[in-house]
């Protein structure tokens, strides 16, 4: 099997505060078939074993479901493919190739430590409204609540978010526009979401906004980085949504 | 039982002007009211391949509408003042939506890539381009103080005069091409904030954008060239 030799430019930054920069690293032996993370895990091997600070990501699942993972790889959110970074694999790069890996850029995702950023922002909007208010307890029969197919599909689509952050990475803007719109628009659809209809889009911009996340130009970065293939017209939704919550005050 | 929300203590100006959605539609509305004077505007201009005395009938006429109801040059200089709040309220709008946007990407990607359409990237400095512009246009064809001619009431005159000299031809050409590409992403992107695109219109609400902006530079550089050319003279 044909293995590739690779150059990394990744971005070390020991704390919140500390000065970081691109760290230049040489790996050997990547199989075409591992995944992105998985070829981080060989370059940490080698650095734990040279007794060096291995390089600090977030991962968990490594199957595309959690959000965990993410970071920007030459220049693309999640990288190449339209993916998260843990289901990237390294057939998508050739031997000899230079790699930049840097860590999500925005004001309200503060870096940690080298590809590391805090996303409790995204936590905070969706506690200002990402939610239901319903009677807990056994599970609701399931025919109570009658959804109409075009209205559970959007809501099906508009769920997949993972809550990644690629979004806001992607965007000049830094803007968290797709993200909370995804989660408004999943909401908003179905009828367990219509009492807080209103107060949910203008809380969860509101807190958007308070978290200092950018506006939105419409650039579509945000939709074409995103794994999940949240679609632009979702923030259209939102618009249509928030501006209805205007009117009815 | 209402439910006390942060959104709840807020006013709906407040819902407006202090909101990047809201800031955006203040920008979406006042937007589409200065593209729909443009395209009046636009078509009006056509008056100069008739000859002077339709171009300066046709001037003059714009300062009666709404006569006897409304005294002279009442009506333009309501248009005025309405298209002059629209120019204010969408460049401050731009400028402190713009400044929230730049603090809001602190640090720039090492790795830079360009993905975004060359309309969609110049919307800023296109803007600025046509702040400038509709100052001087002002000063050229309205005040007439820079206009070689300058001679109010002789609007065909004037407009001969500005495109008998190259840098009058620059400047507008320069504006228009800037014009067409903000009302390229501009057209679509109000549609947007206004919440009325959809999936399956966008394809439709792409291409009238493209359209309506070049129809719109086309019919406006018209003039000058034909100027250039000797049609008009
Ligand atoms: C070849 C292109 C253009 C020509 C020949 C032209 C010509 C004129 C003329 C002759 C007037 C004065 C009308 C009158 O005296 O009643 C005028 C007014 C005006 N034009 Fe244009 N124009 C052009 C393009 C534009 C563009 C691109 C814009 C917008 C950015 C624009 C914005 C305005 C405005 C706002 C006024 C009103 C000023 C006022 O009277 O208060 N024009 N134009
Ligand atoms: S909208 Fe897409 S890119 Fe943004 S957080 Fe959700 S899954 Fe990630
Ligand atoms: S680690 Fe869970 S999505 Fe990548």
């Amino acid at each position: 099997m044909t293995t590739m030799n690779l150059t990394l430019r990744i971005w070390r930054q020991a704390g919140p505060d500390a000065e970081g920069r691109l760290t230049t690293y040489q790996v050997s032996g990547i199989s075409p078939d591992m995944s992105f993370l998985e070829m981080l895990d060989t370059l940490n091997e080698e650095l734990i074993l040279a007794d060096e600070e291995p390089v600090a990501f977030d991962h968990d699942c490594r199957e595309g479901i959690c959000g965990a993972c993410g970071m920007v790889i030459n220049g693309a959110a999640h990288g190449p493919e339209r993916t998260t970074t843990c289901q990237l694999h390294m057939r998508h790069f050739s031997d000899g190739d230079t790699i930049d890996i840097e860590p999500w850029r925005a004001a309200a995702f503060p870096v940690v430590k080298d590809l590391v950023v805090d996303r409790s922002a995204f936590d905070r909007i969706i506690g200002s409204g990402g939610y239901i208010t319903a009677p807990t307890g056994s599970a609701p029969e399931a025919h109570a609540t009658a959804v109409p197919k075009p209205d559970a599909d959007t809501a099906f689509e508009h769920a997949e978010c993972i809550g990644c952050g690629a979004c806001v990475a992607a965007c000049p803007n830094g803007s968290a526009m797709l993200f909370t719109s995804a989660k408004v628009v999943h909401l908003n659809v179905l009828p367990q979401g219509a009492p807080e209809r209103e107060s949910r889009v203008l809380d969860m911009v509101g807190t958007m906004d308070a978290e200092g996340f950018g506006g939105c130009t419409n650039t579509g970065e945000c939709a074409t980085a995103c794994p999940k293939g949240i679609p632009l017209t979702s923030i259209t939704a939102m618009n249509r949504e928030y501006l209805r919550a205007v009117r009815k005050r | 039982m209402a439910l006390a929300t942060r959104a709840g203590s807020r006013s709906i100006p407040a819902l407006i002007w202090r909101s990047t959605i809201g800031k955006k539609t203040v920008m979406a509305v006042s937007g589409l009211i200065m593209l729909l004077y443009l395209i009046t505007h636009m078509l009006g201009n056509l008056k100069v391949f008739f000859g002077p005395d339709e171009m300066n009938a046709y001037a003059q006429w714009l300062r009666t509408i709404g006569e006897p109801f409304l005294k002279h040059e009442w009506f333009i200089w309501i248009a005025r003042v309405g298209l002059l709040a629209a120019v204010v309220a969408h460049g401050v709008a731009a400028y402190q939506l713009s400044r929230l946007d730049l603090a809001a990407r602190p640090v720039k990607y090492a790795h830079t890539r360009r993905r975004t359409s060359y309309a969609t990237r110049t919307m800023r400095w296109g803007g600025v381009i046509l702040g400038l512009f509709i100052v001087w246009h002002i000063l050229d064809l309205t005040t007439g103080t820079v206009n070689p001619h300058g001679v109010h009431g002789e609007a065909y005159e004037n407009v001969v005069a500005t495109f008998s000299t190259w840098y009058g031809n620059v400047i507008y050409i320069v504006a228009l091409v800037a014009l067409g590409l903000h009302i390229r992403h501009g057209l679509w992107s109000a549609v947007q904030t206004l919440g009325l695109g959809s999936r399956t219109r966008d394809r439709a609400l792409r291409a009238t954008a493209t359209t309506v902006a070049l129809v719109l530079t086309a019919g406006f550089v018209s003039v000058p060239v034909a100027v250039m050319t000797g049609i008009v003279s």
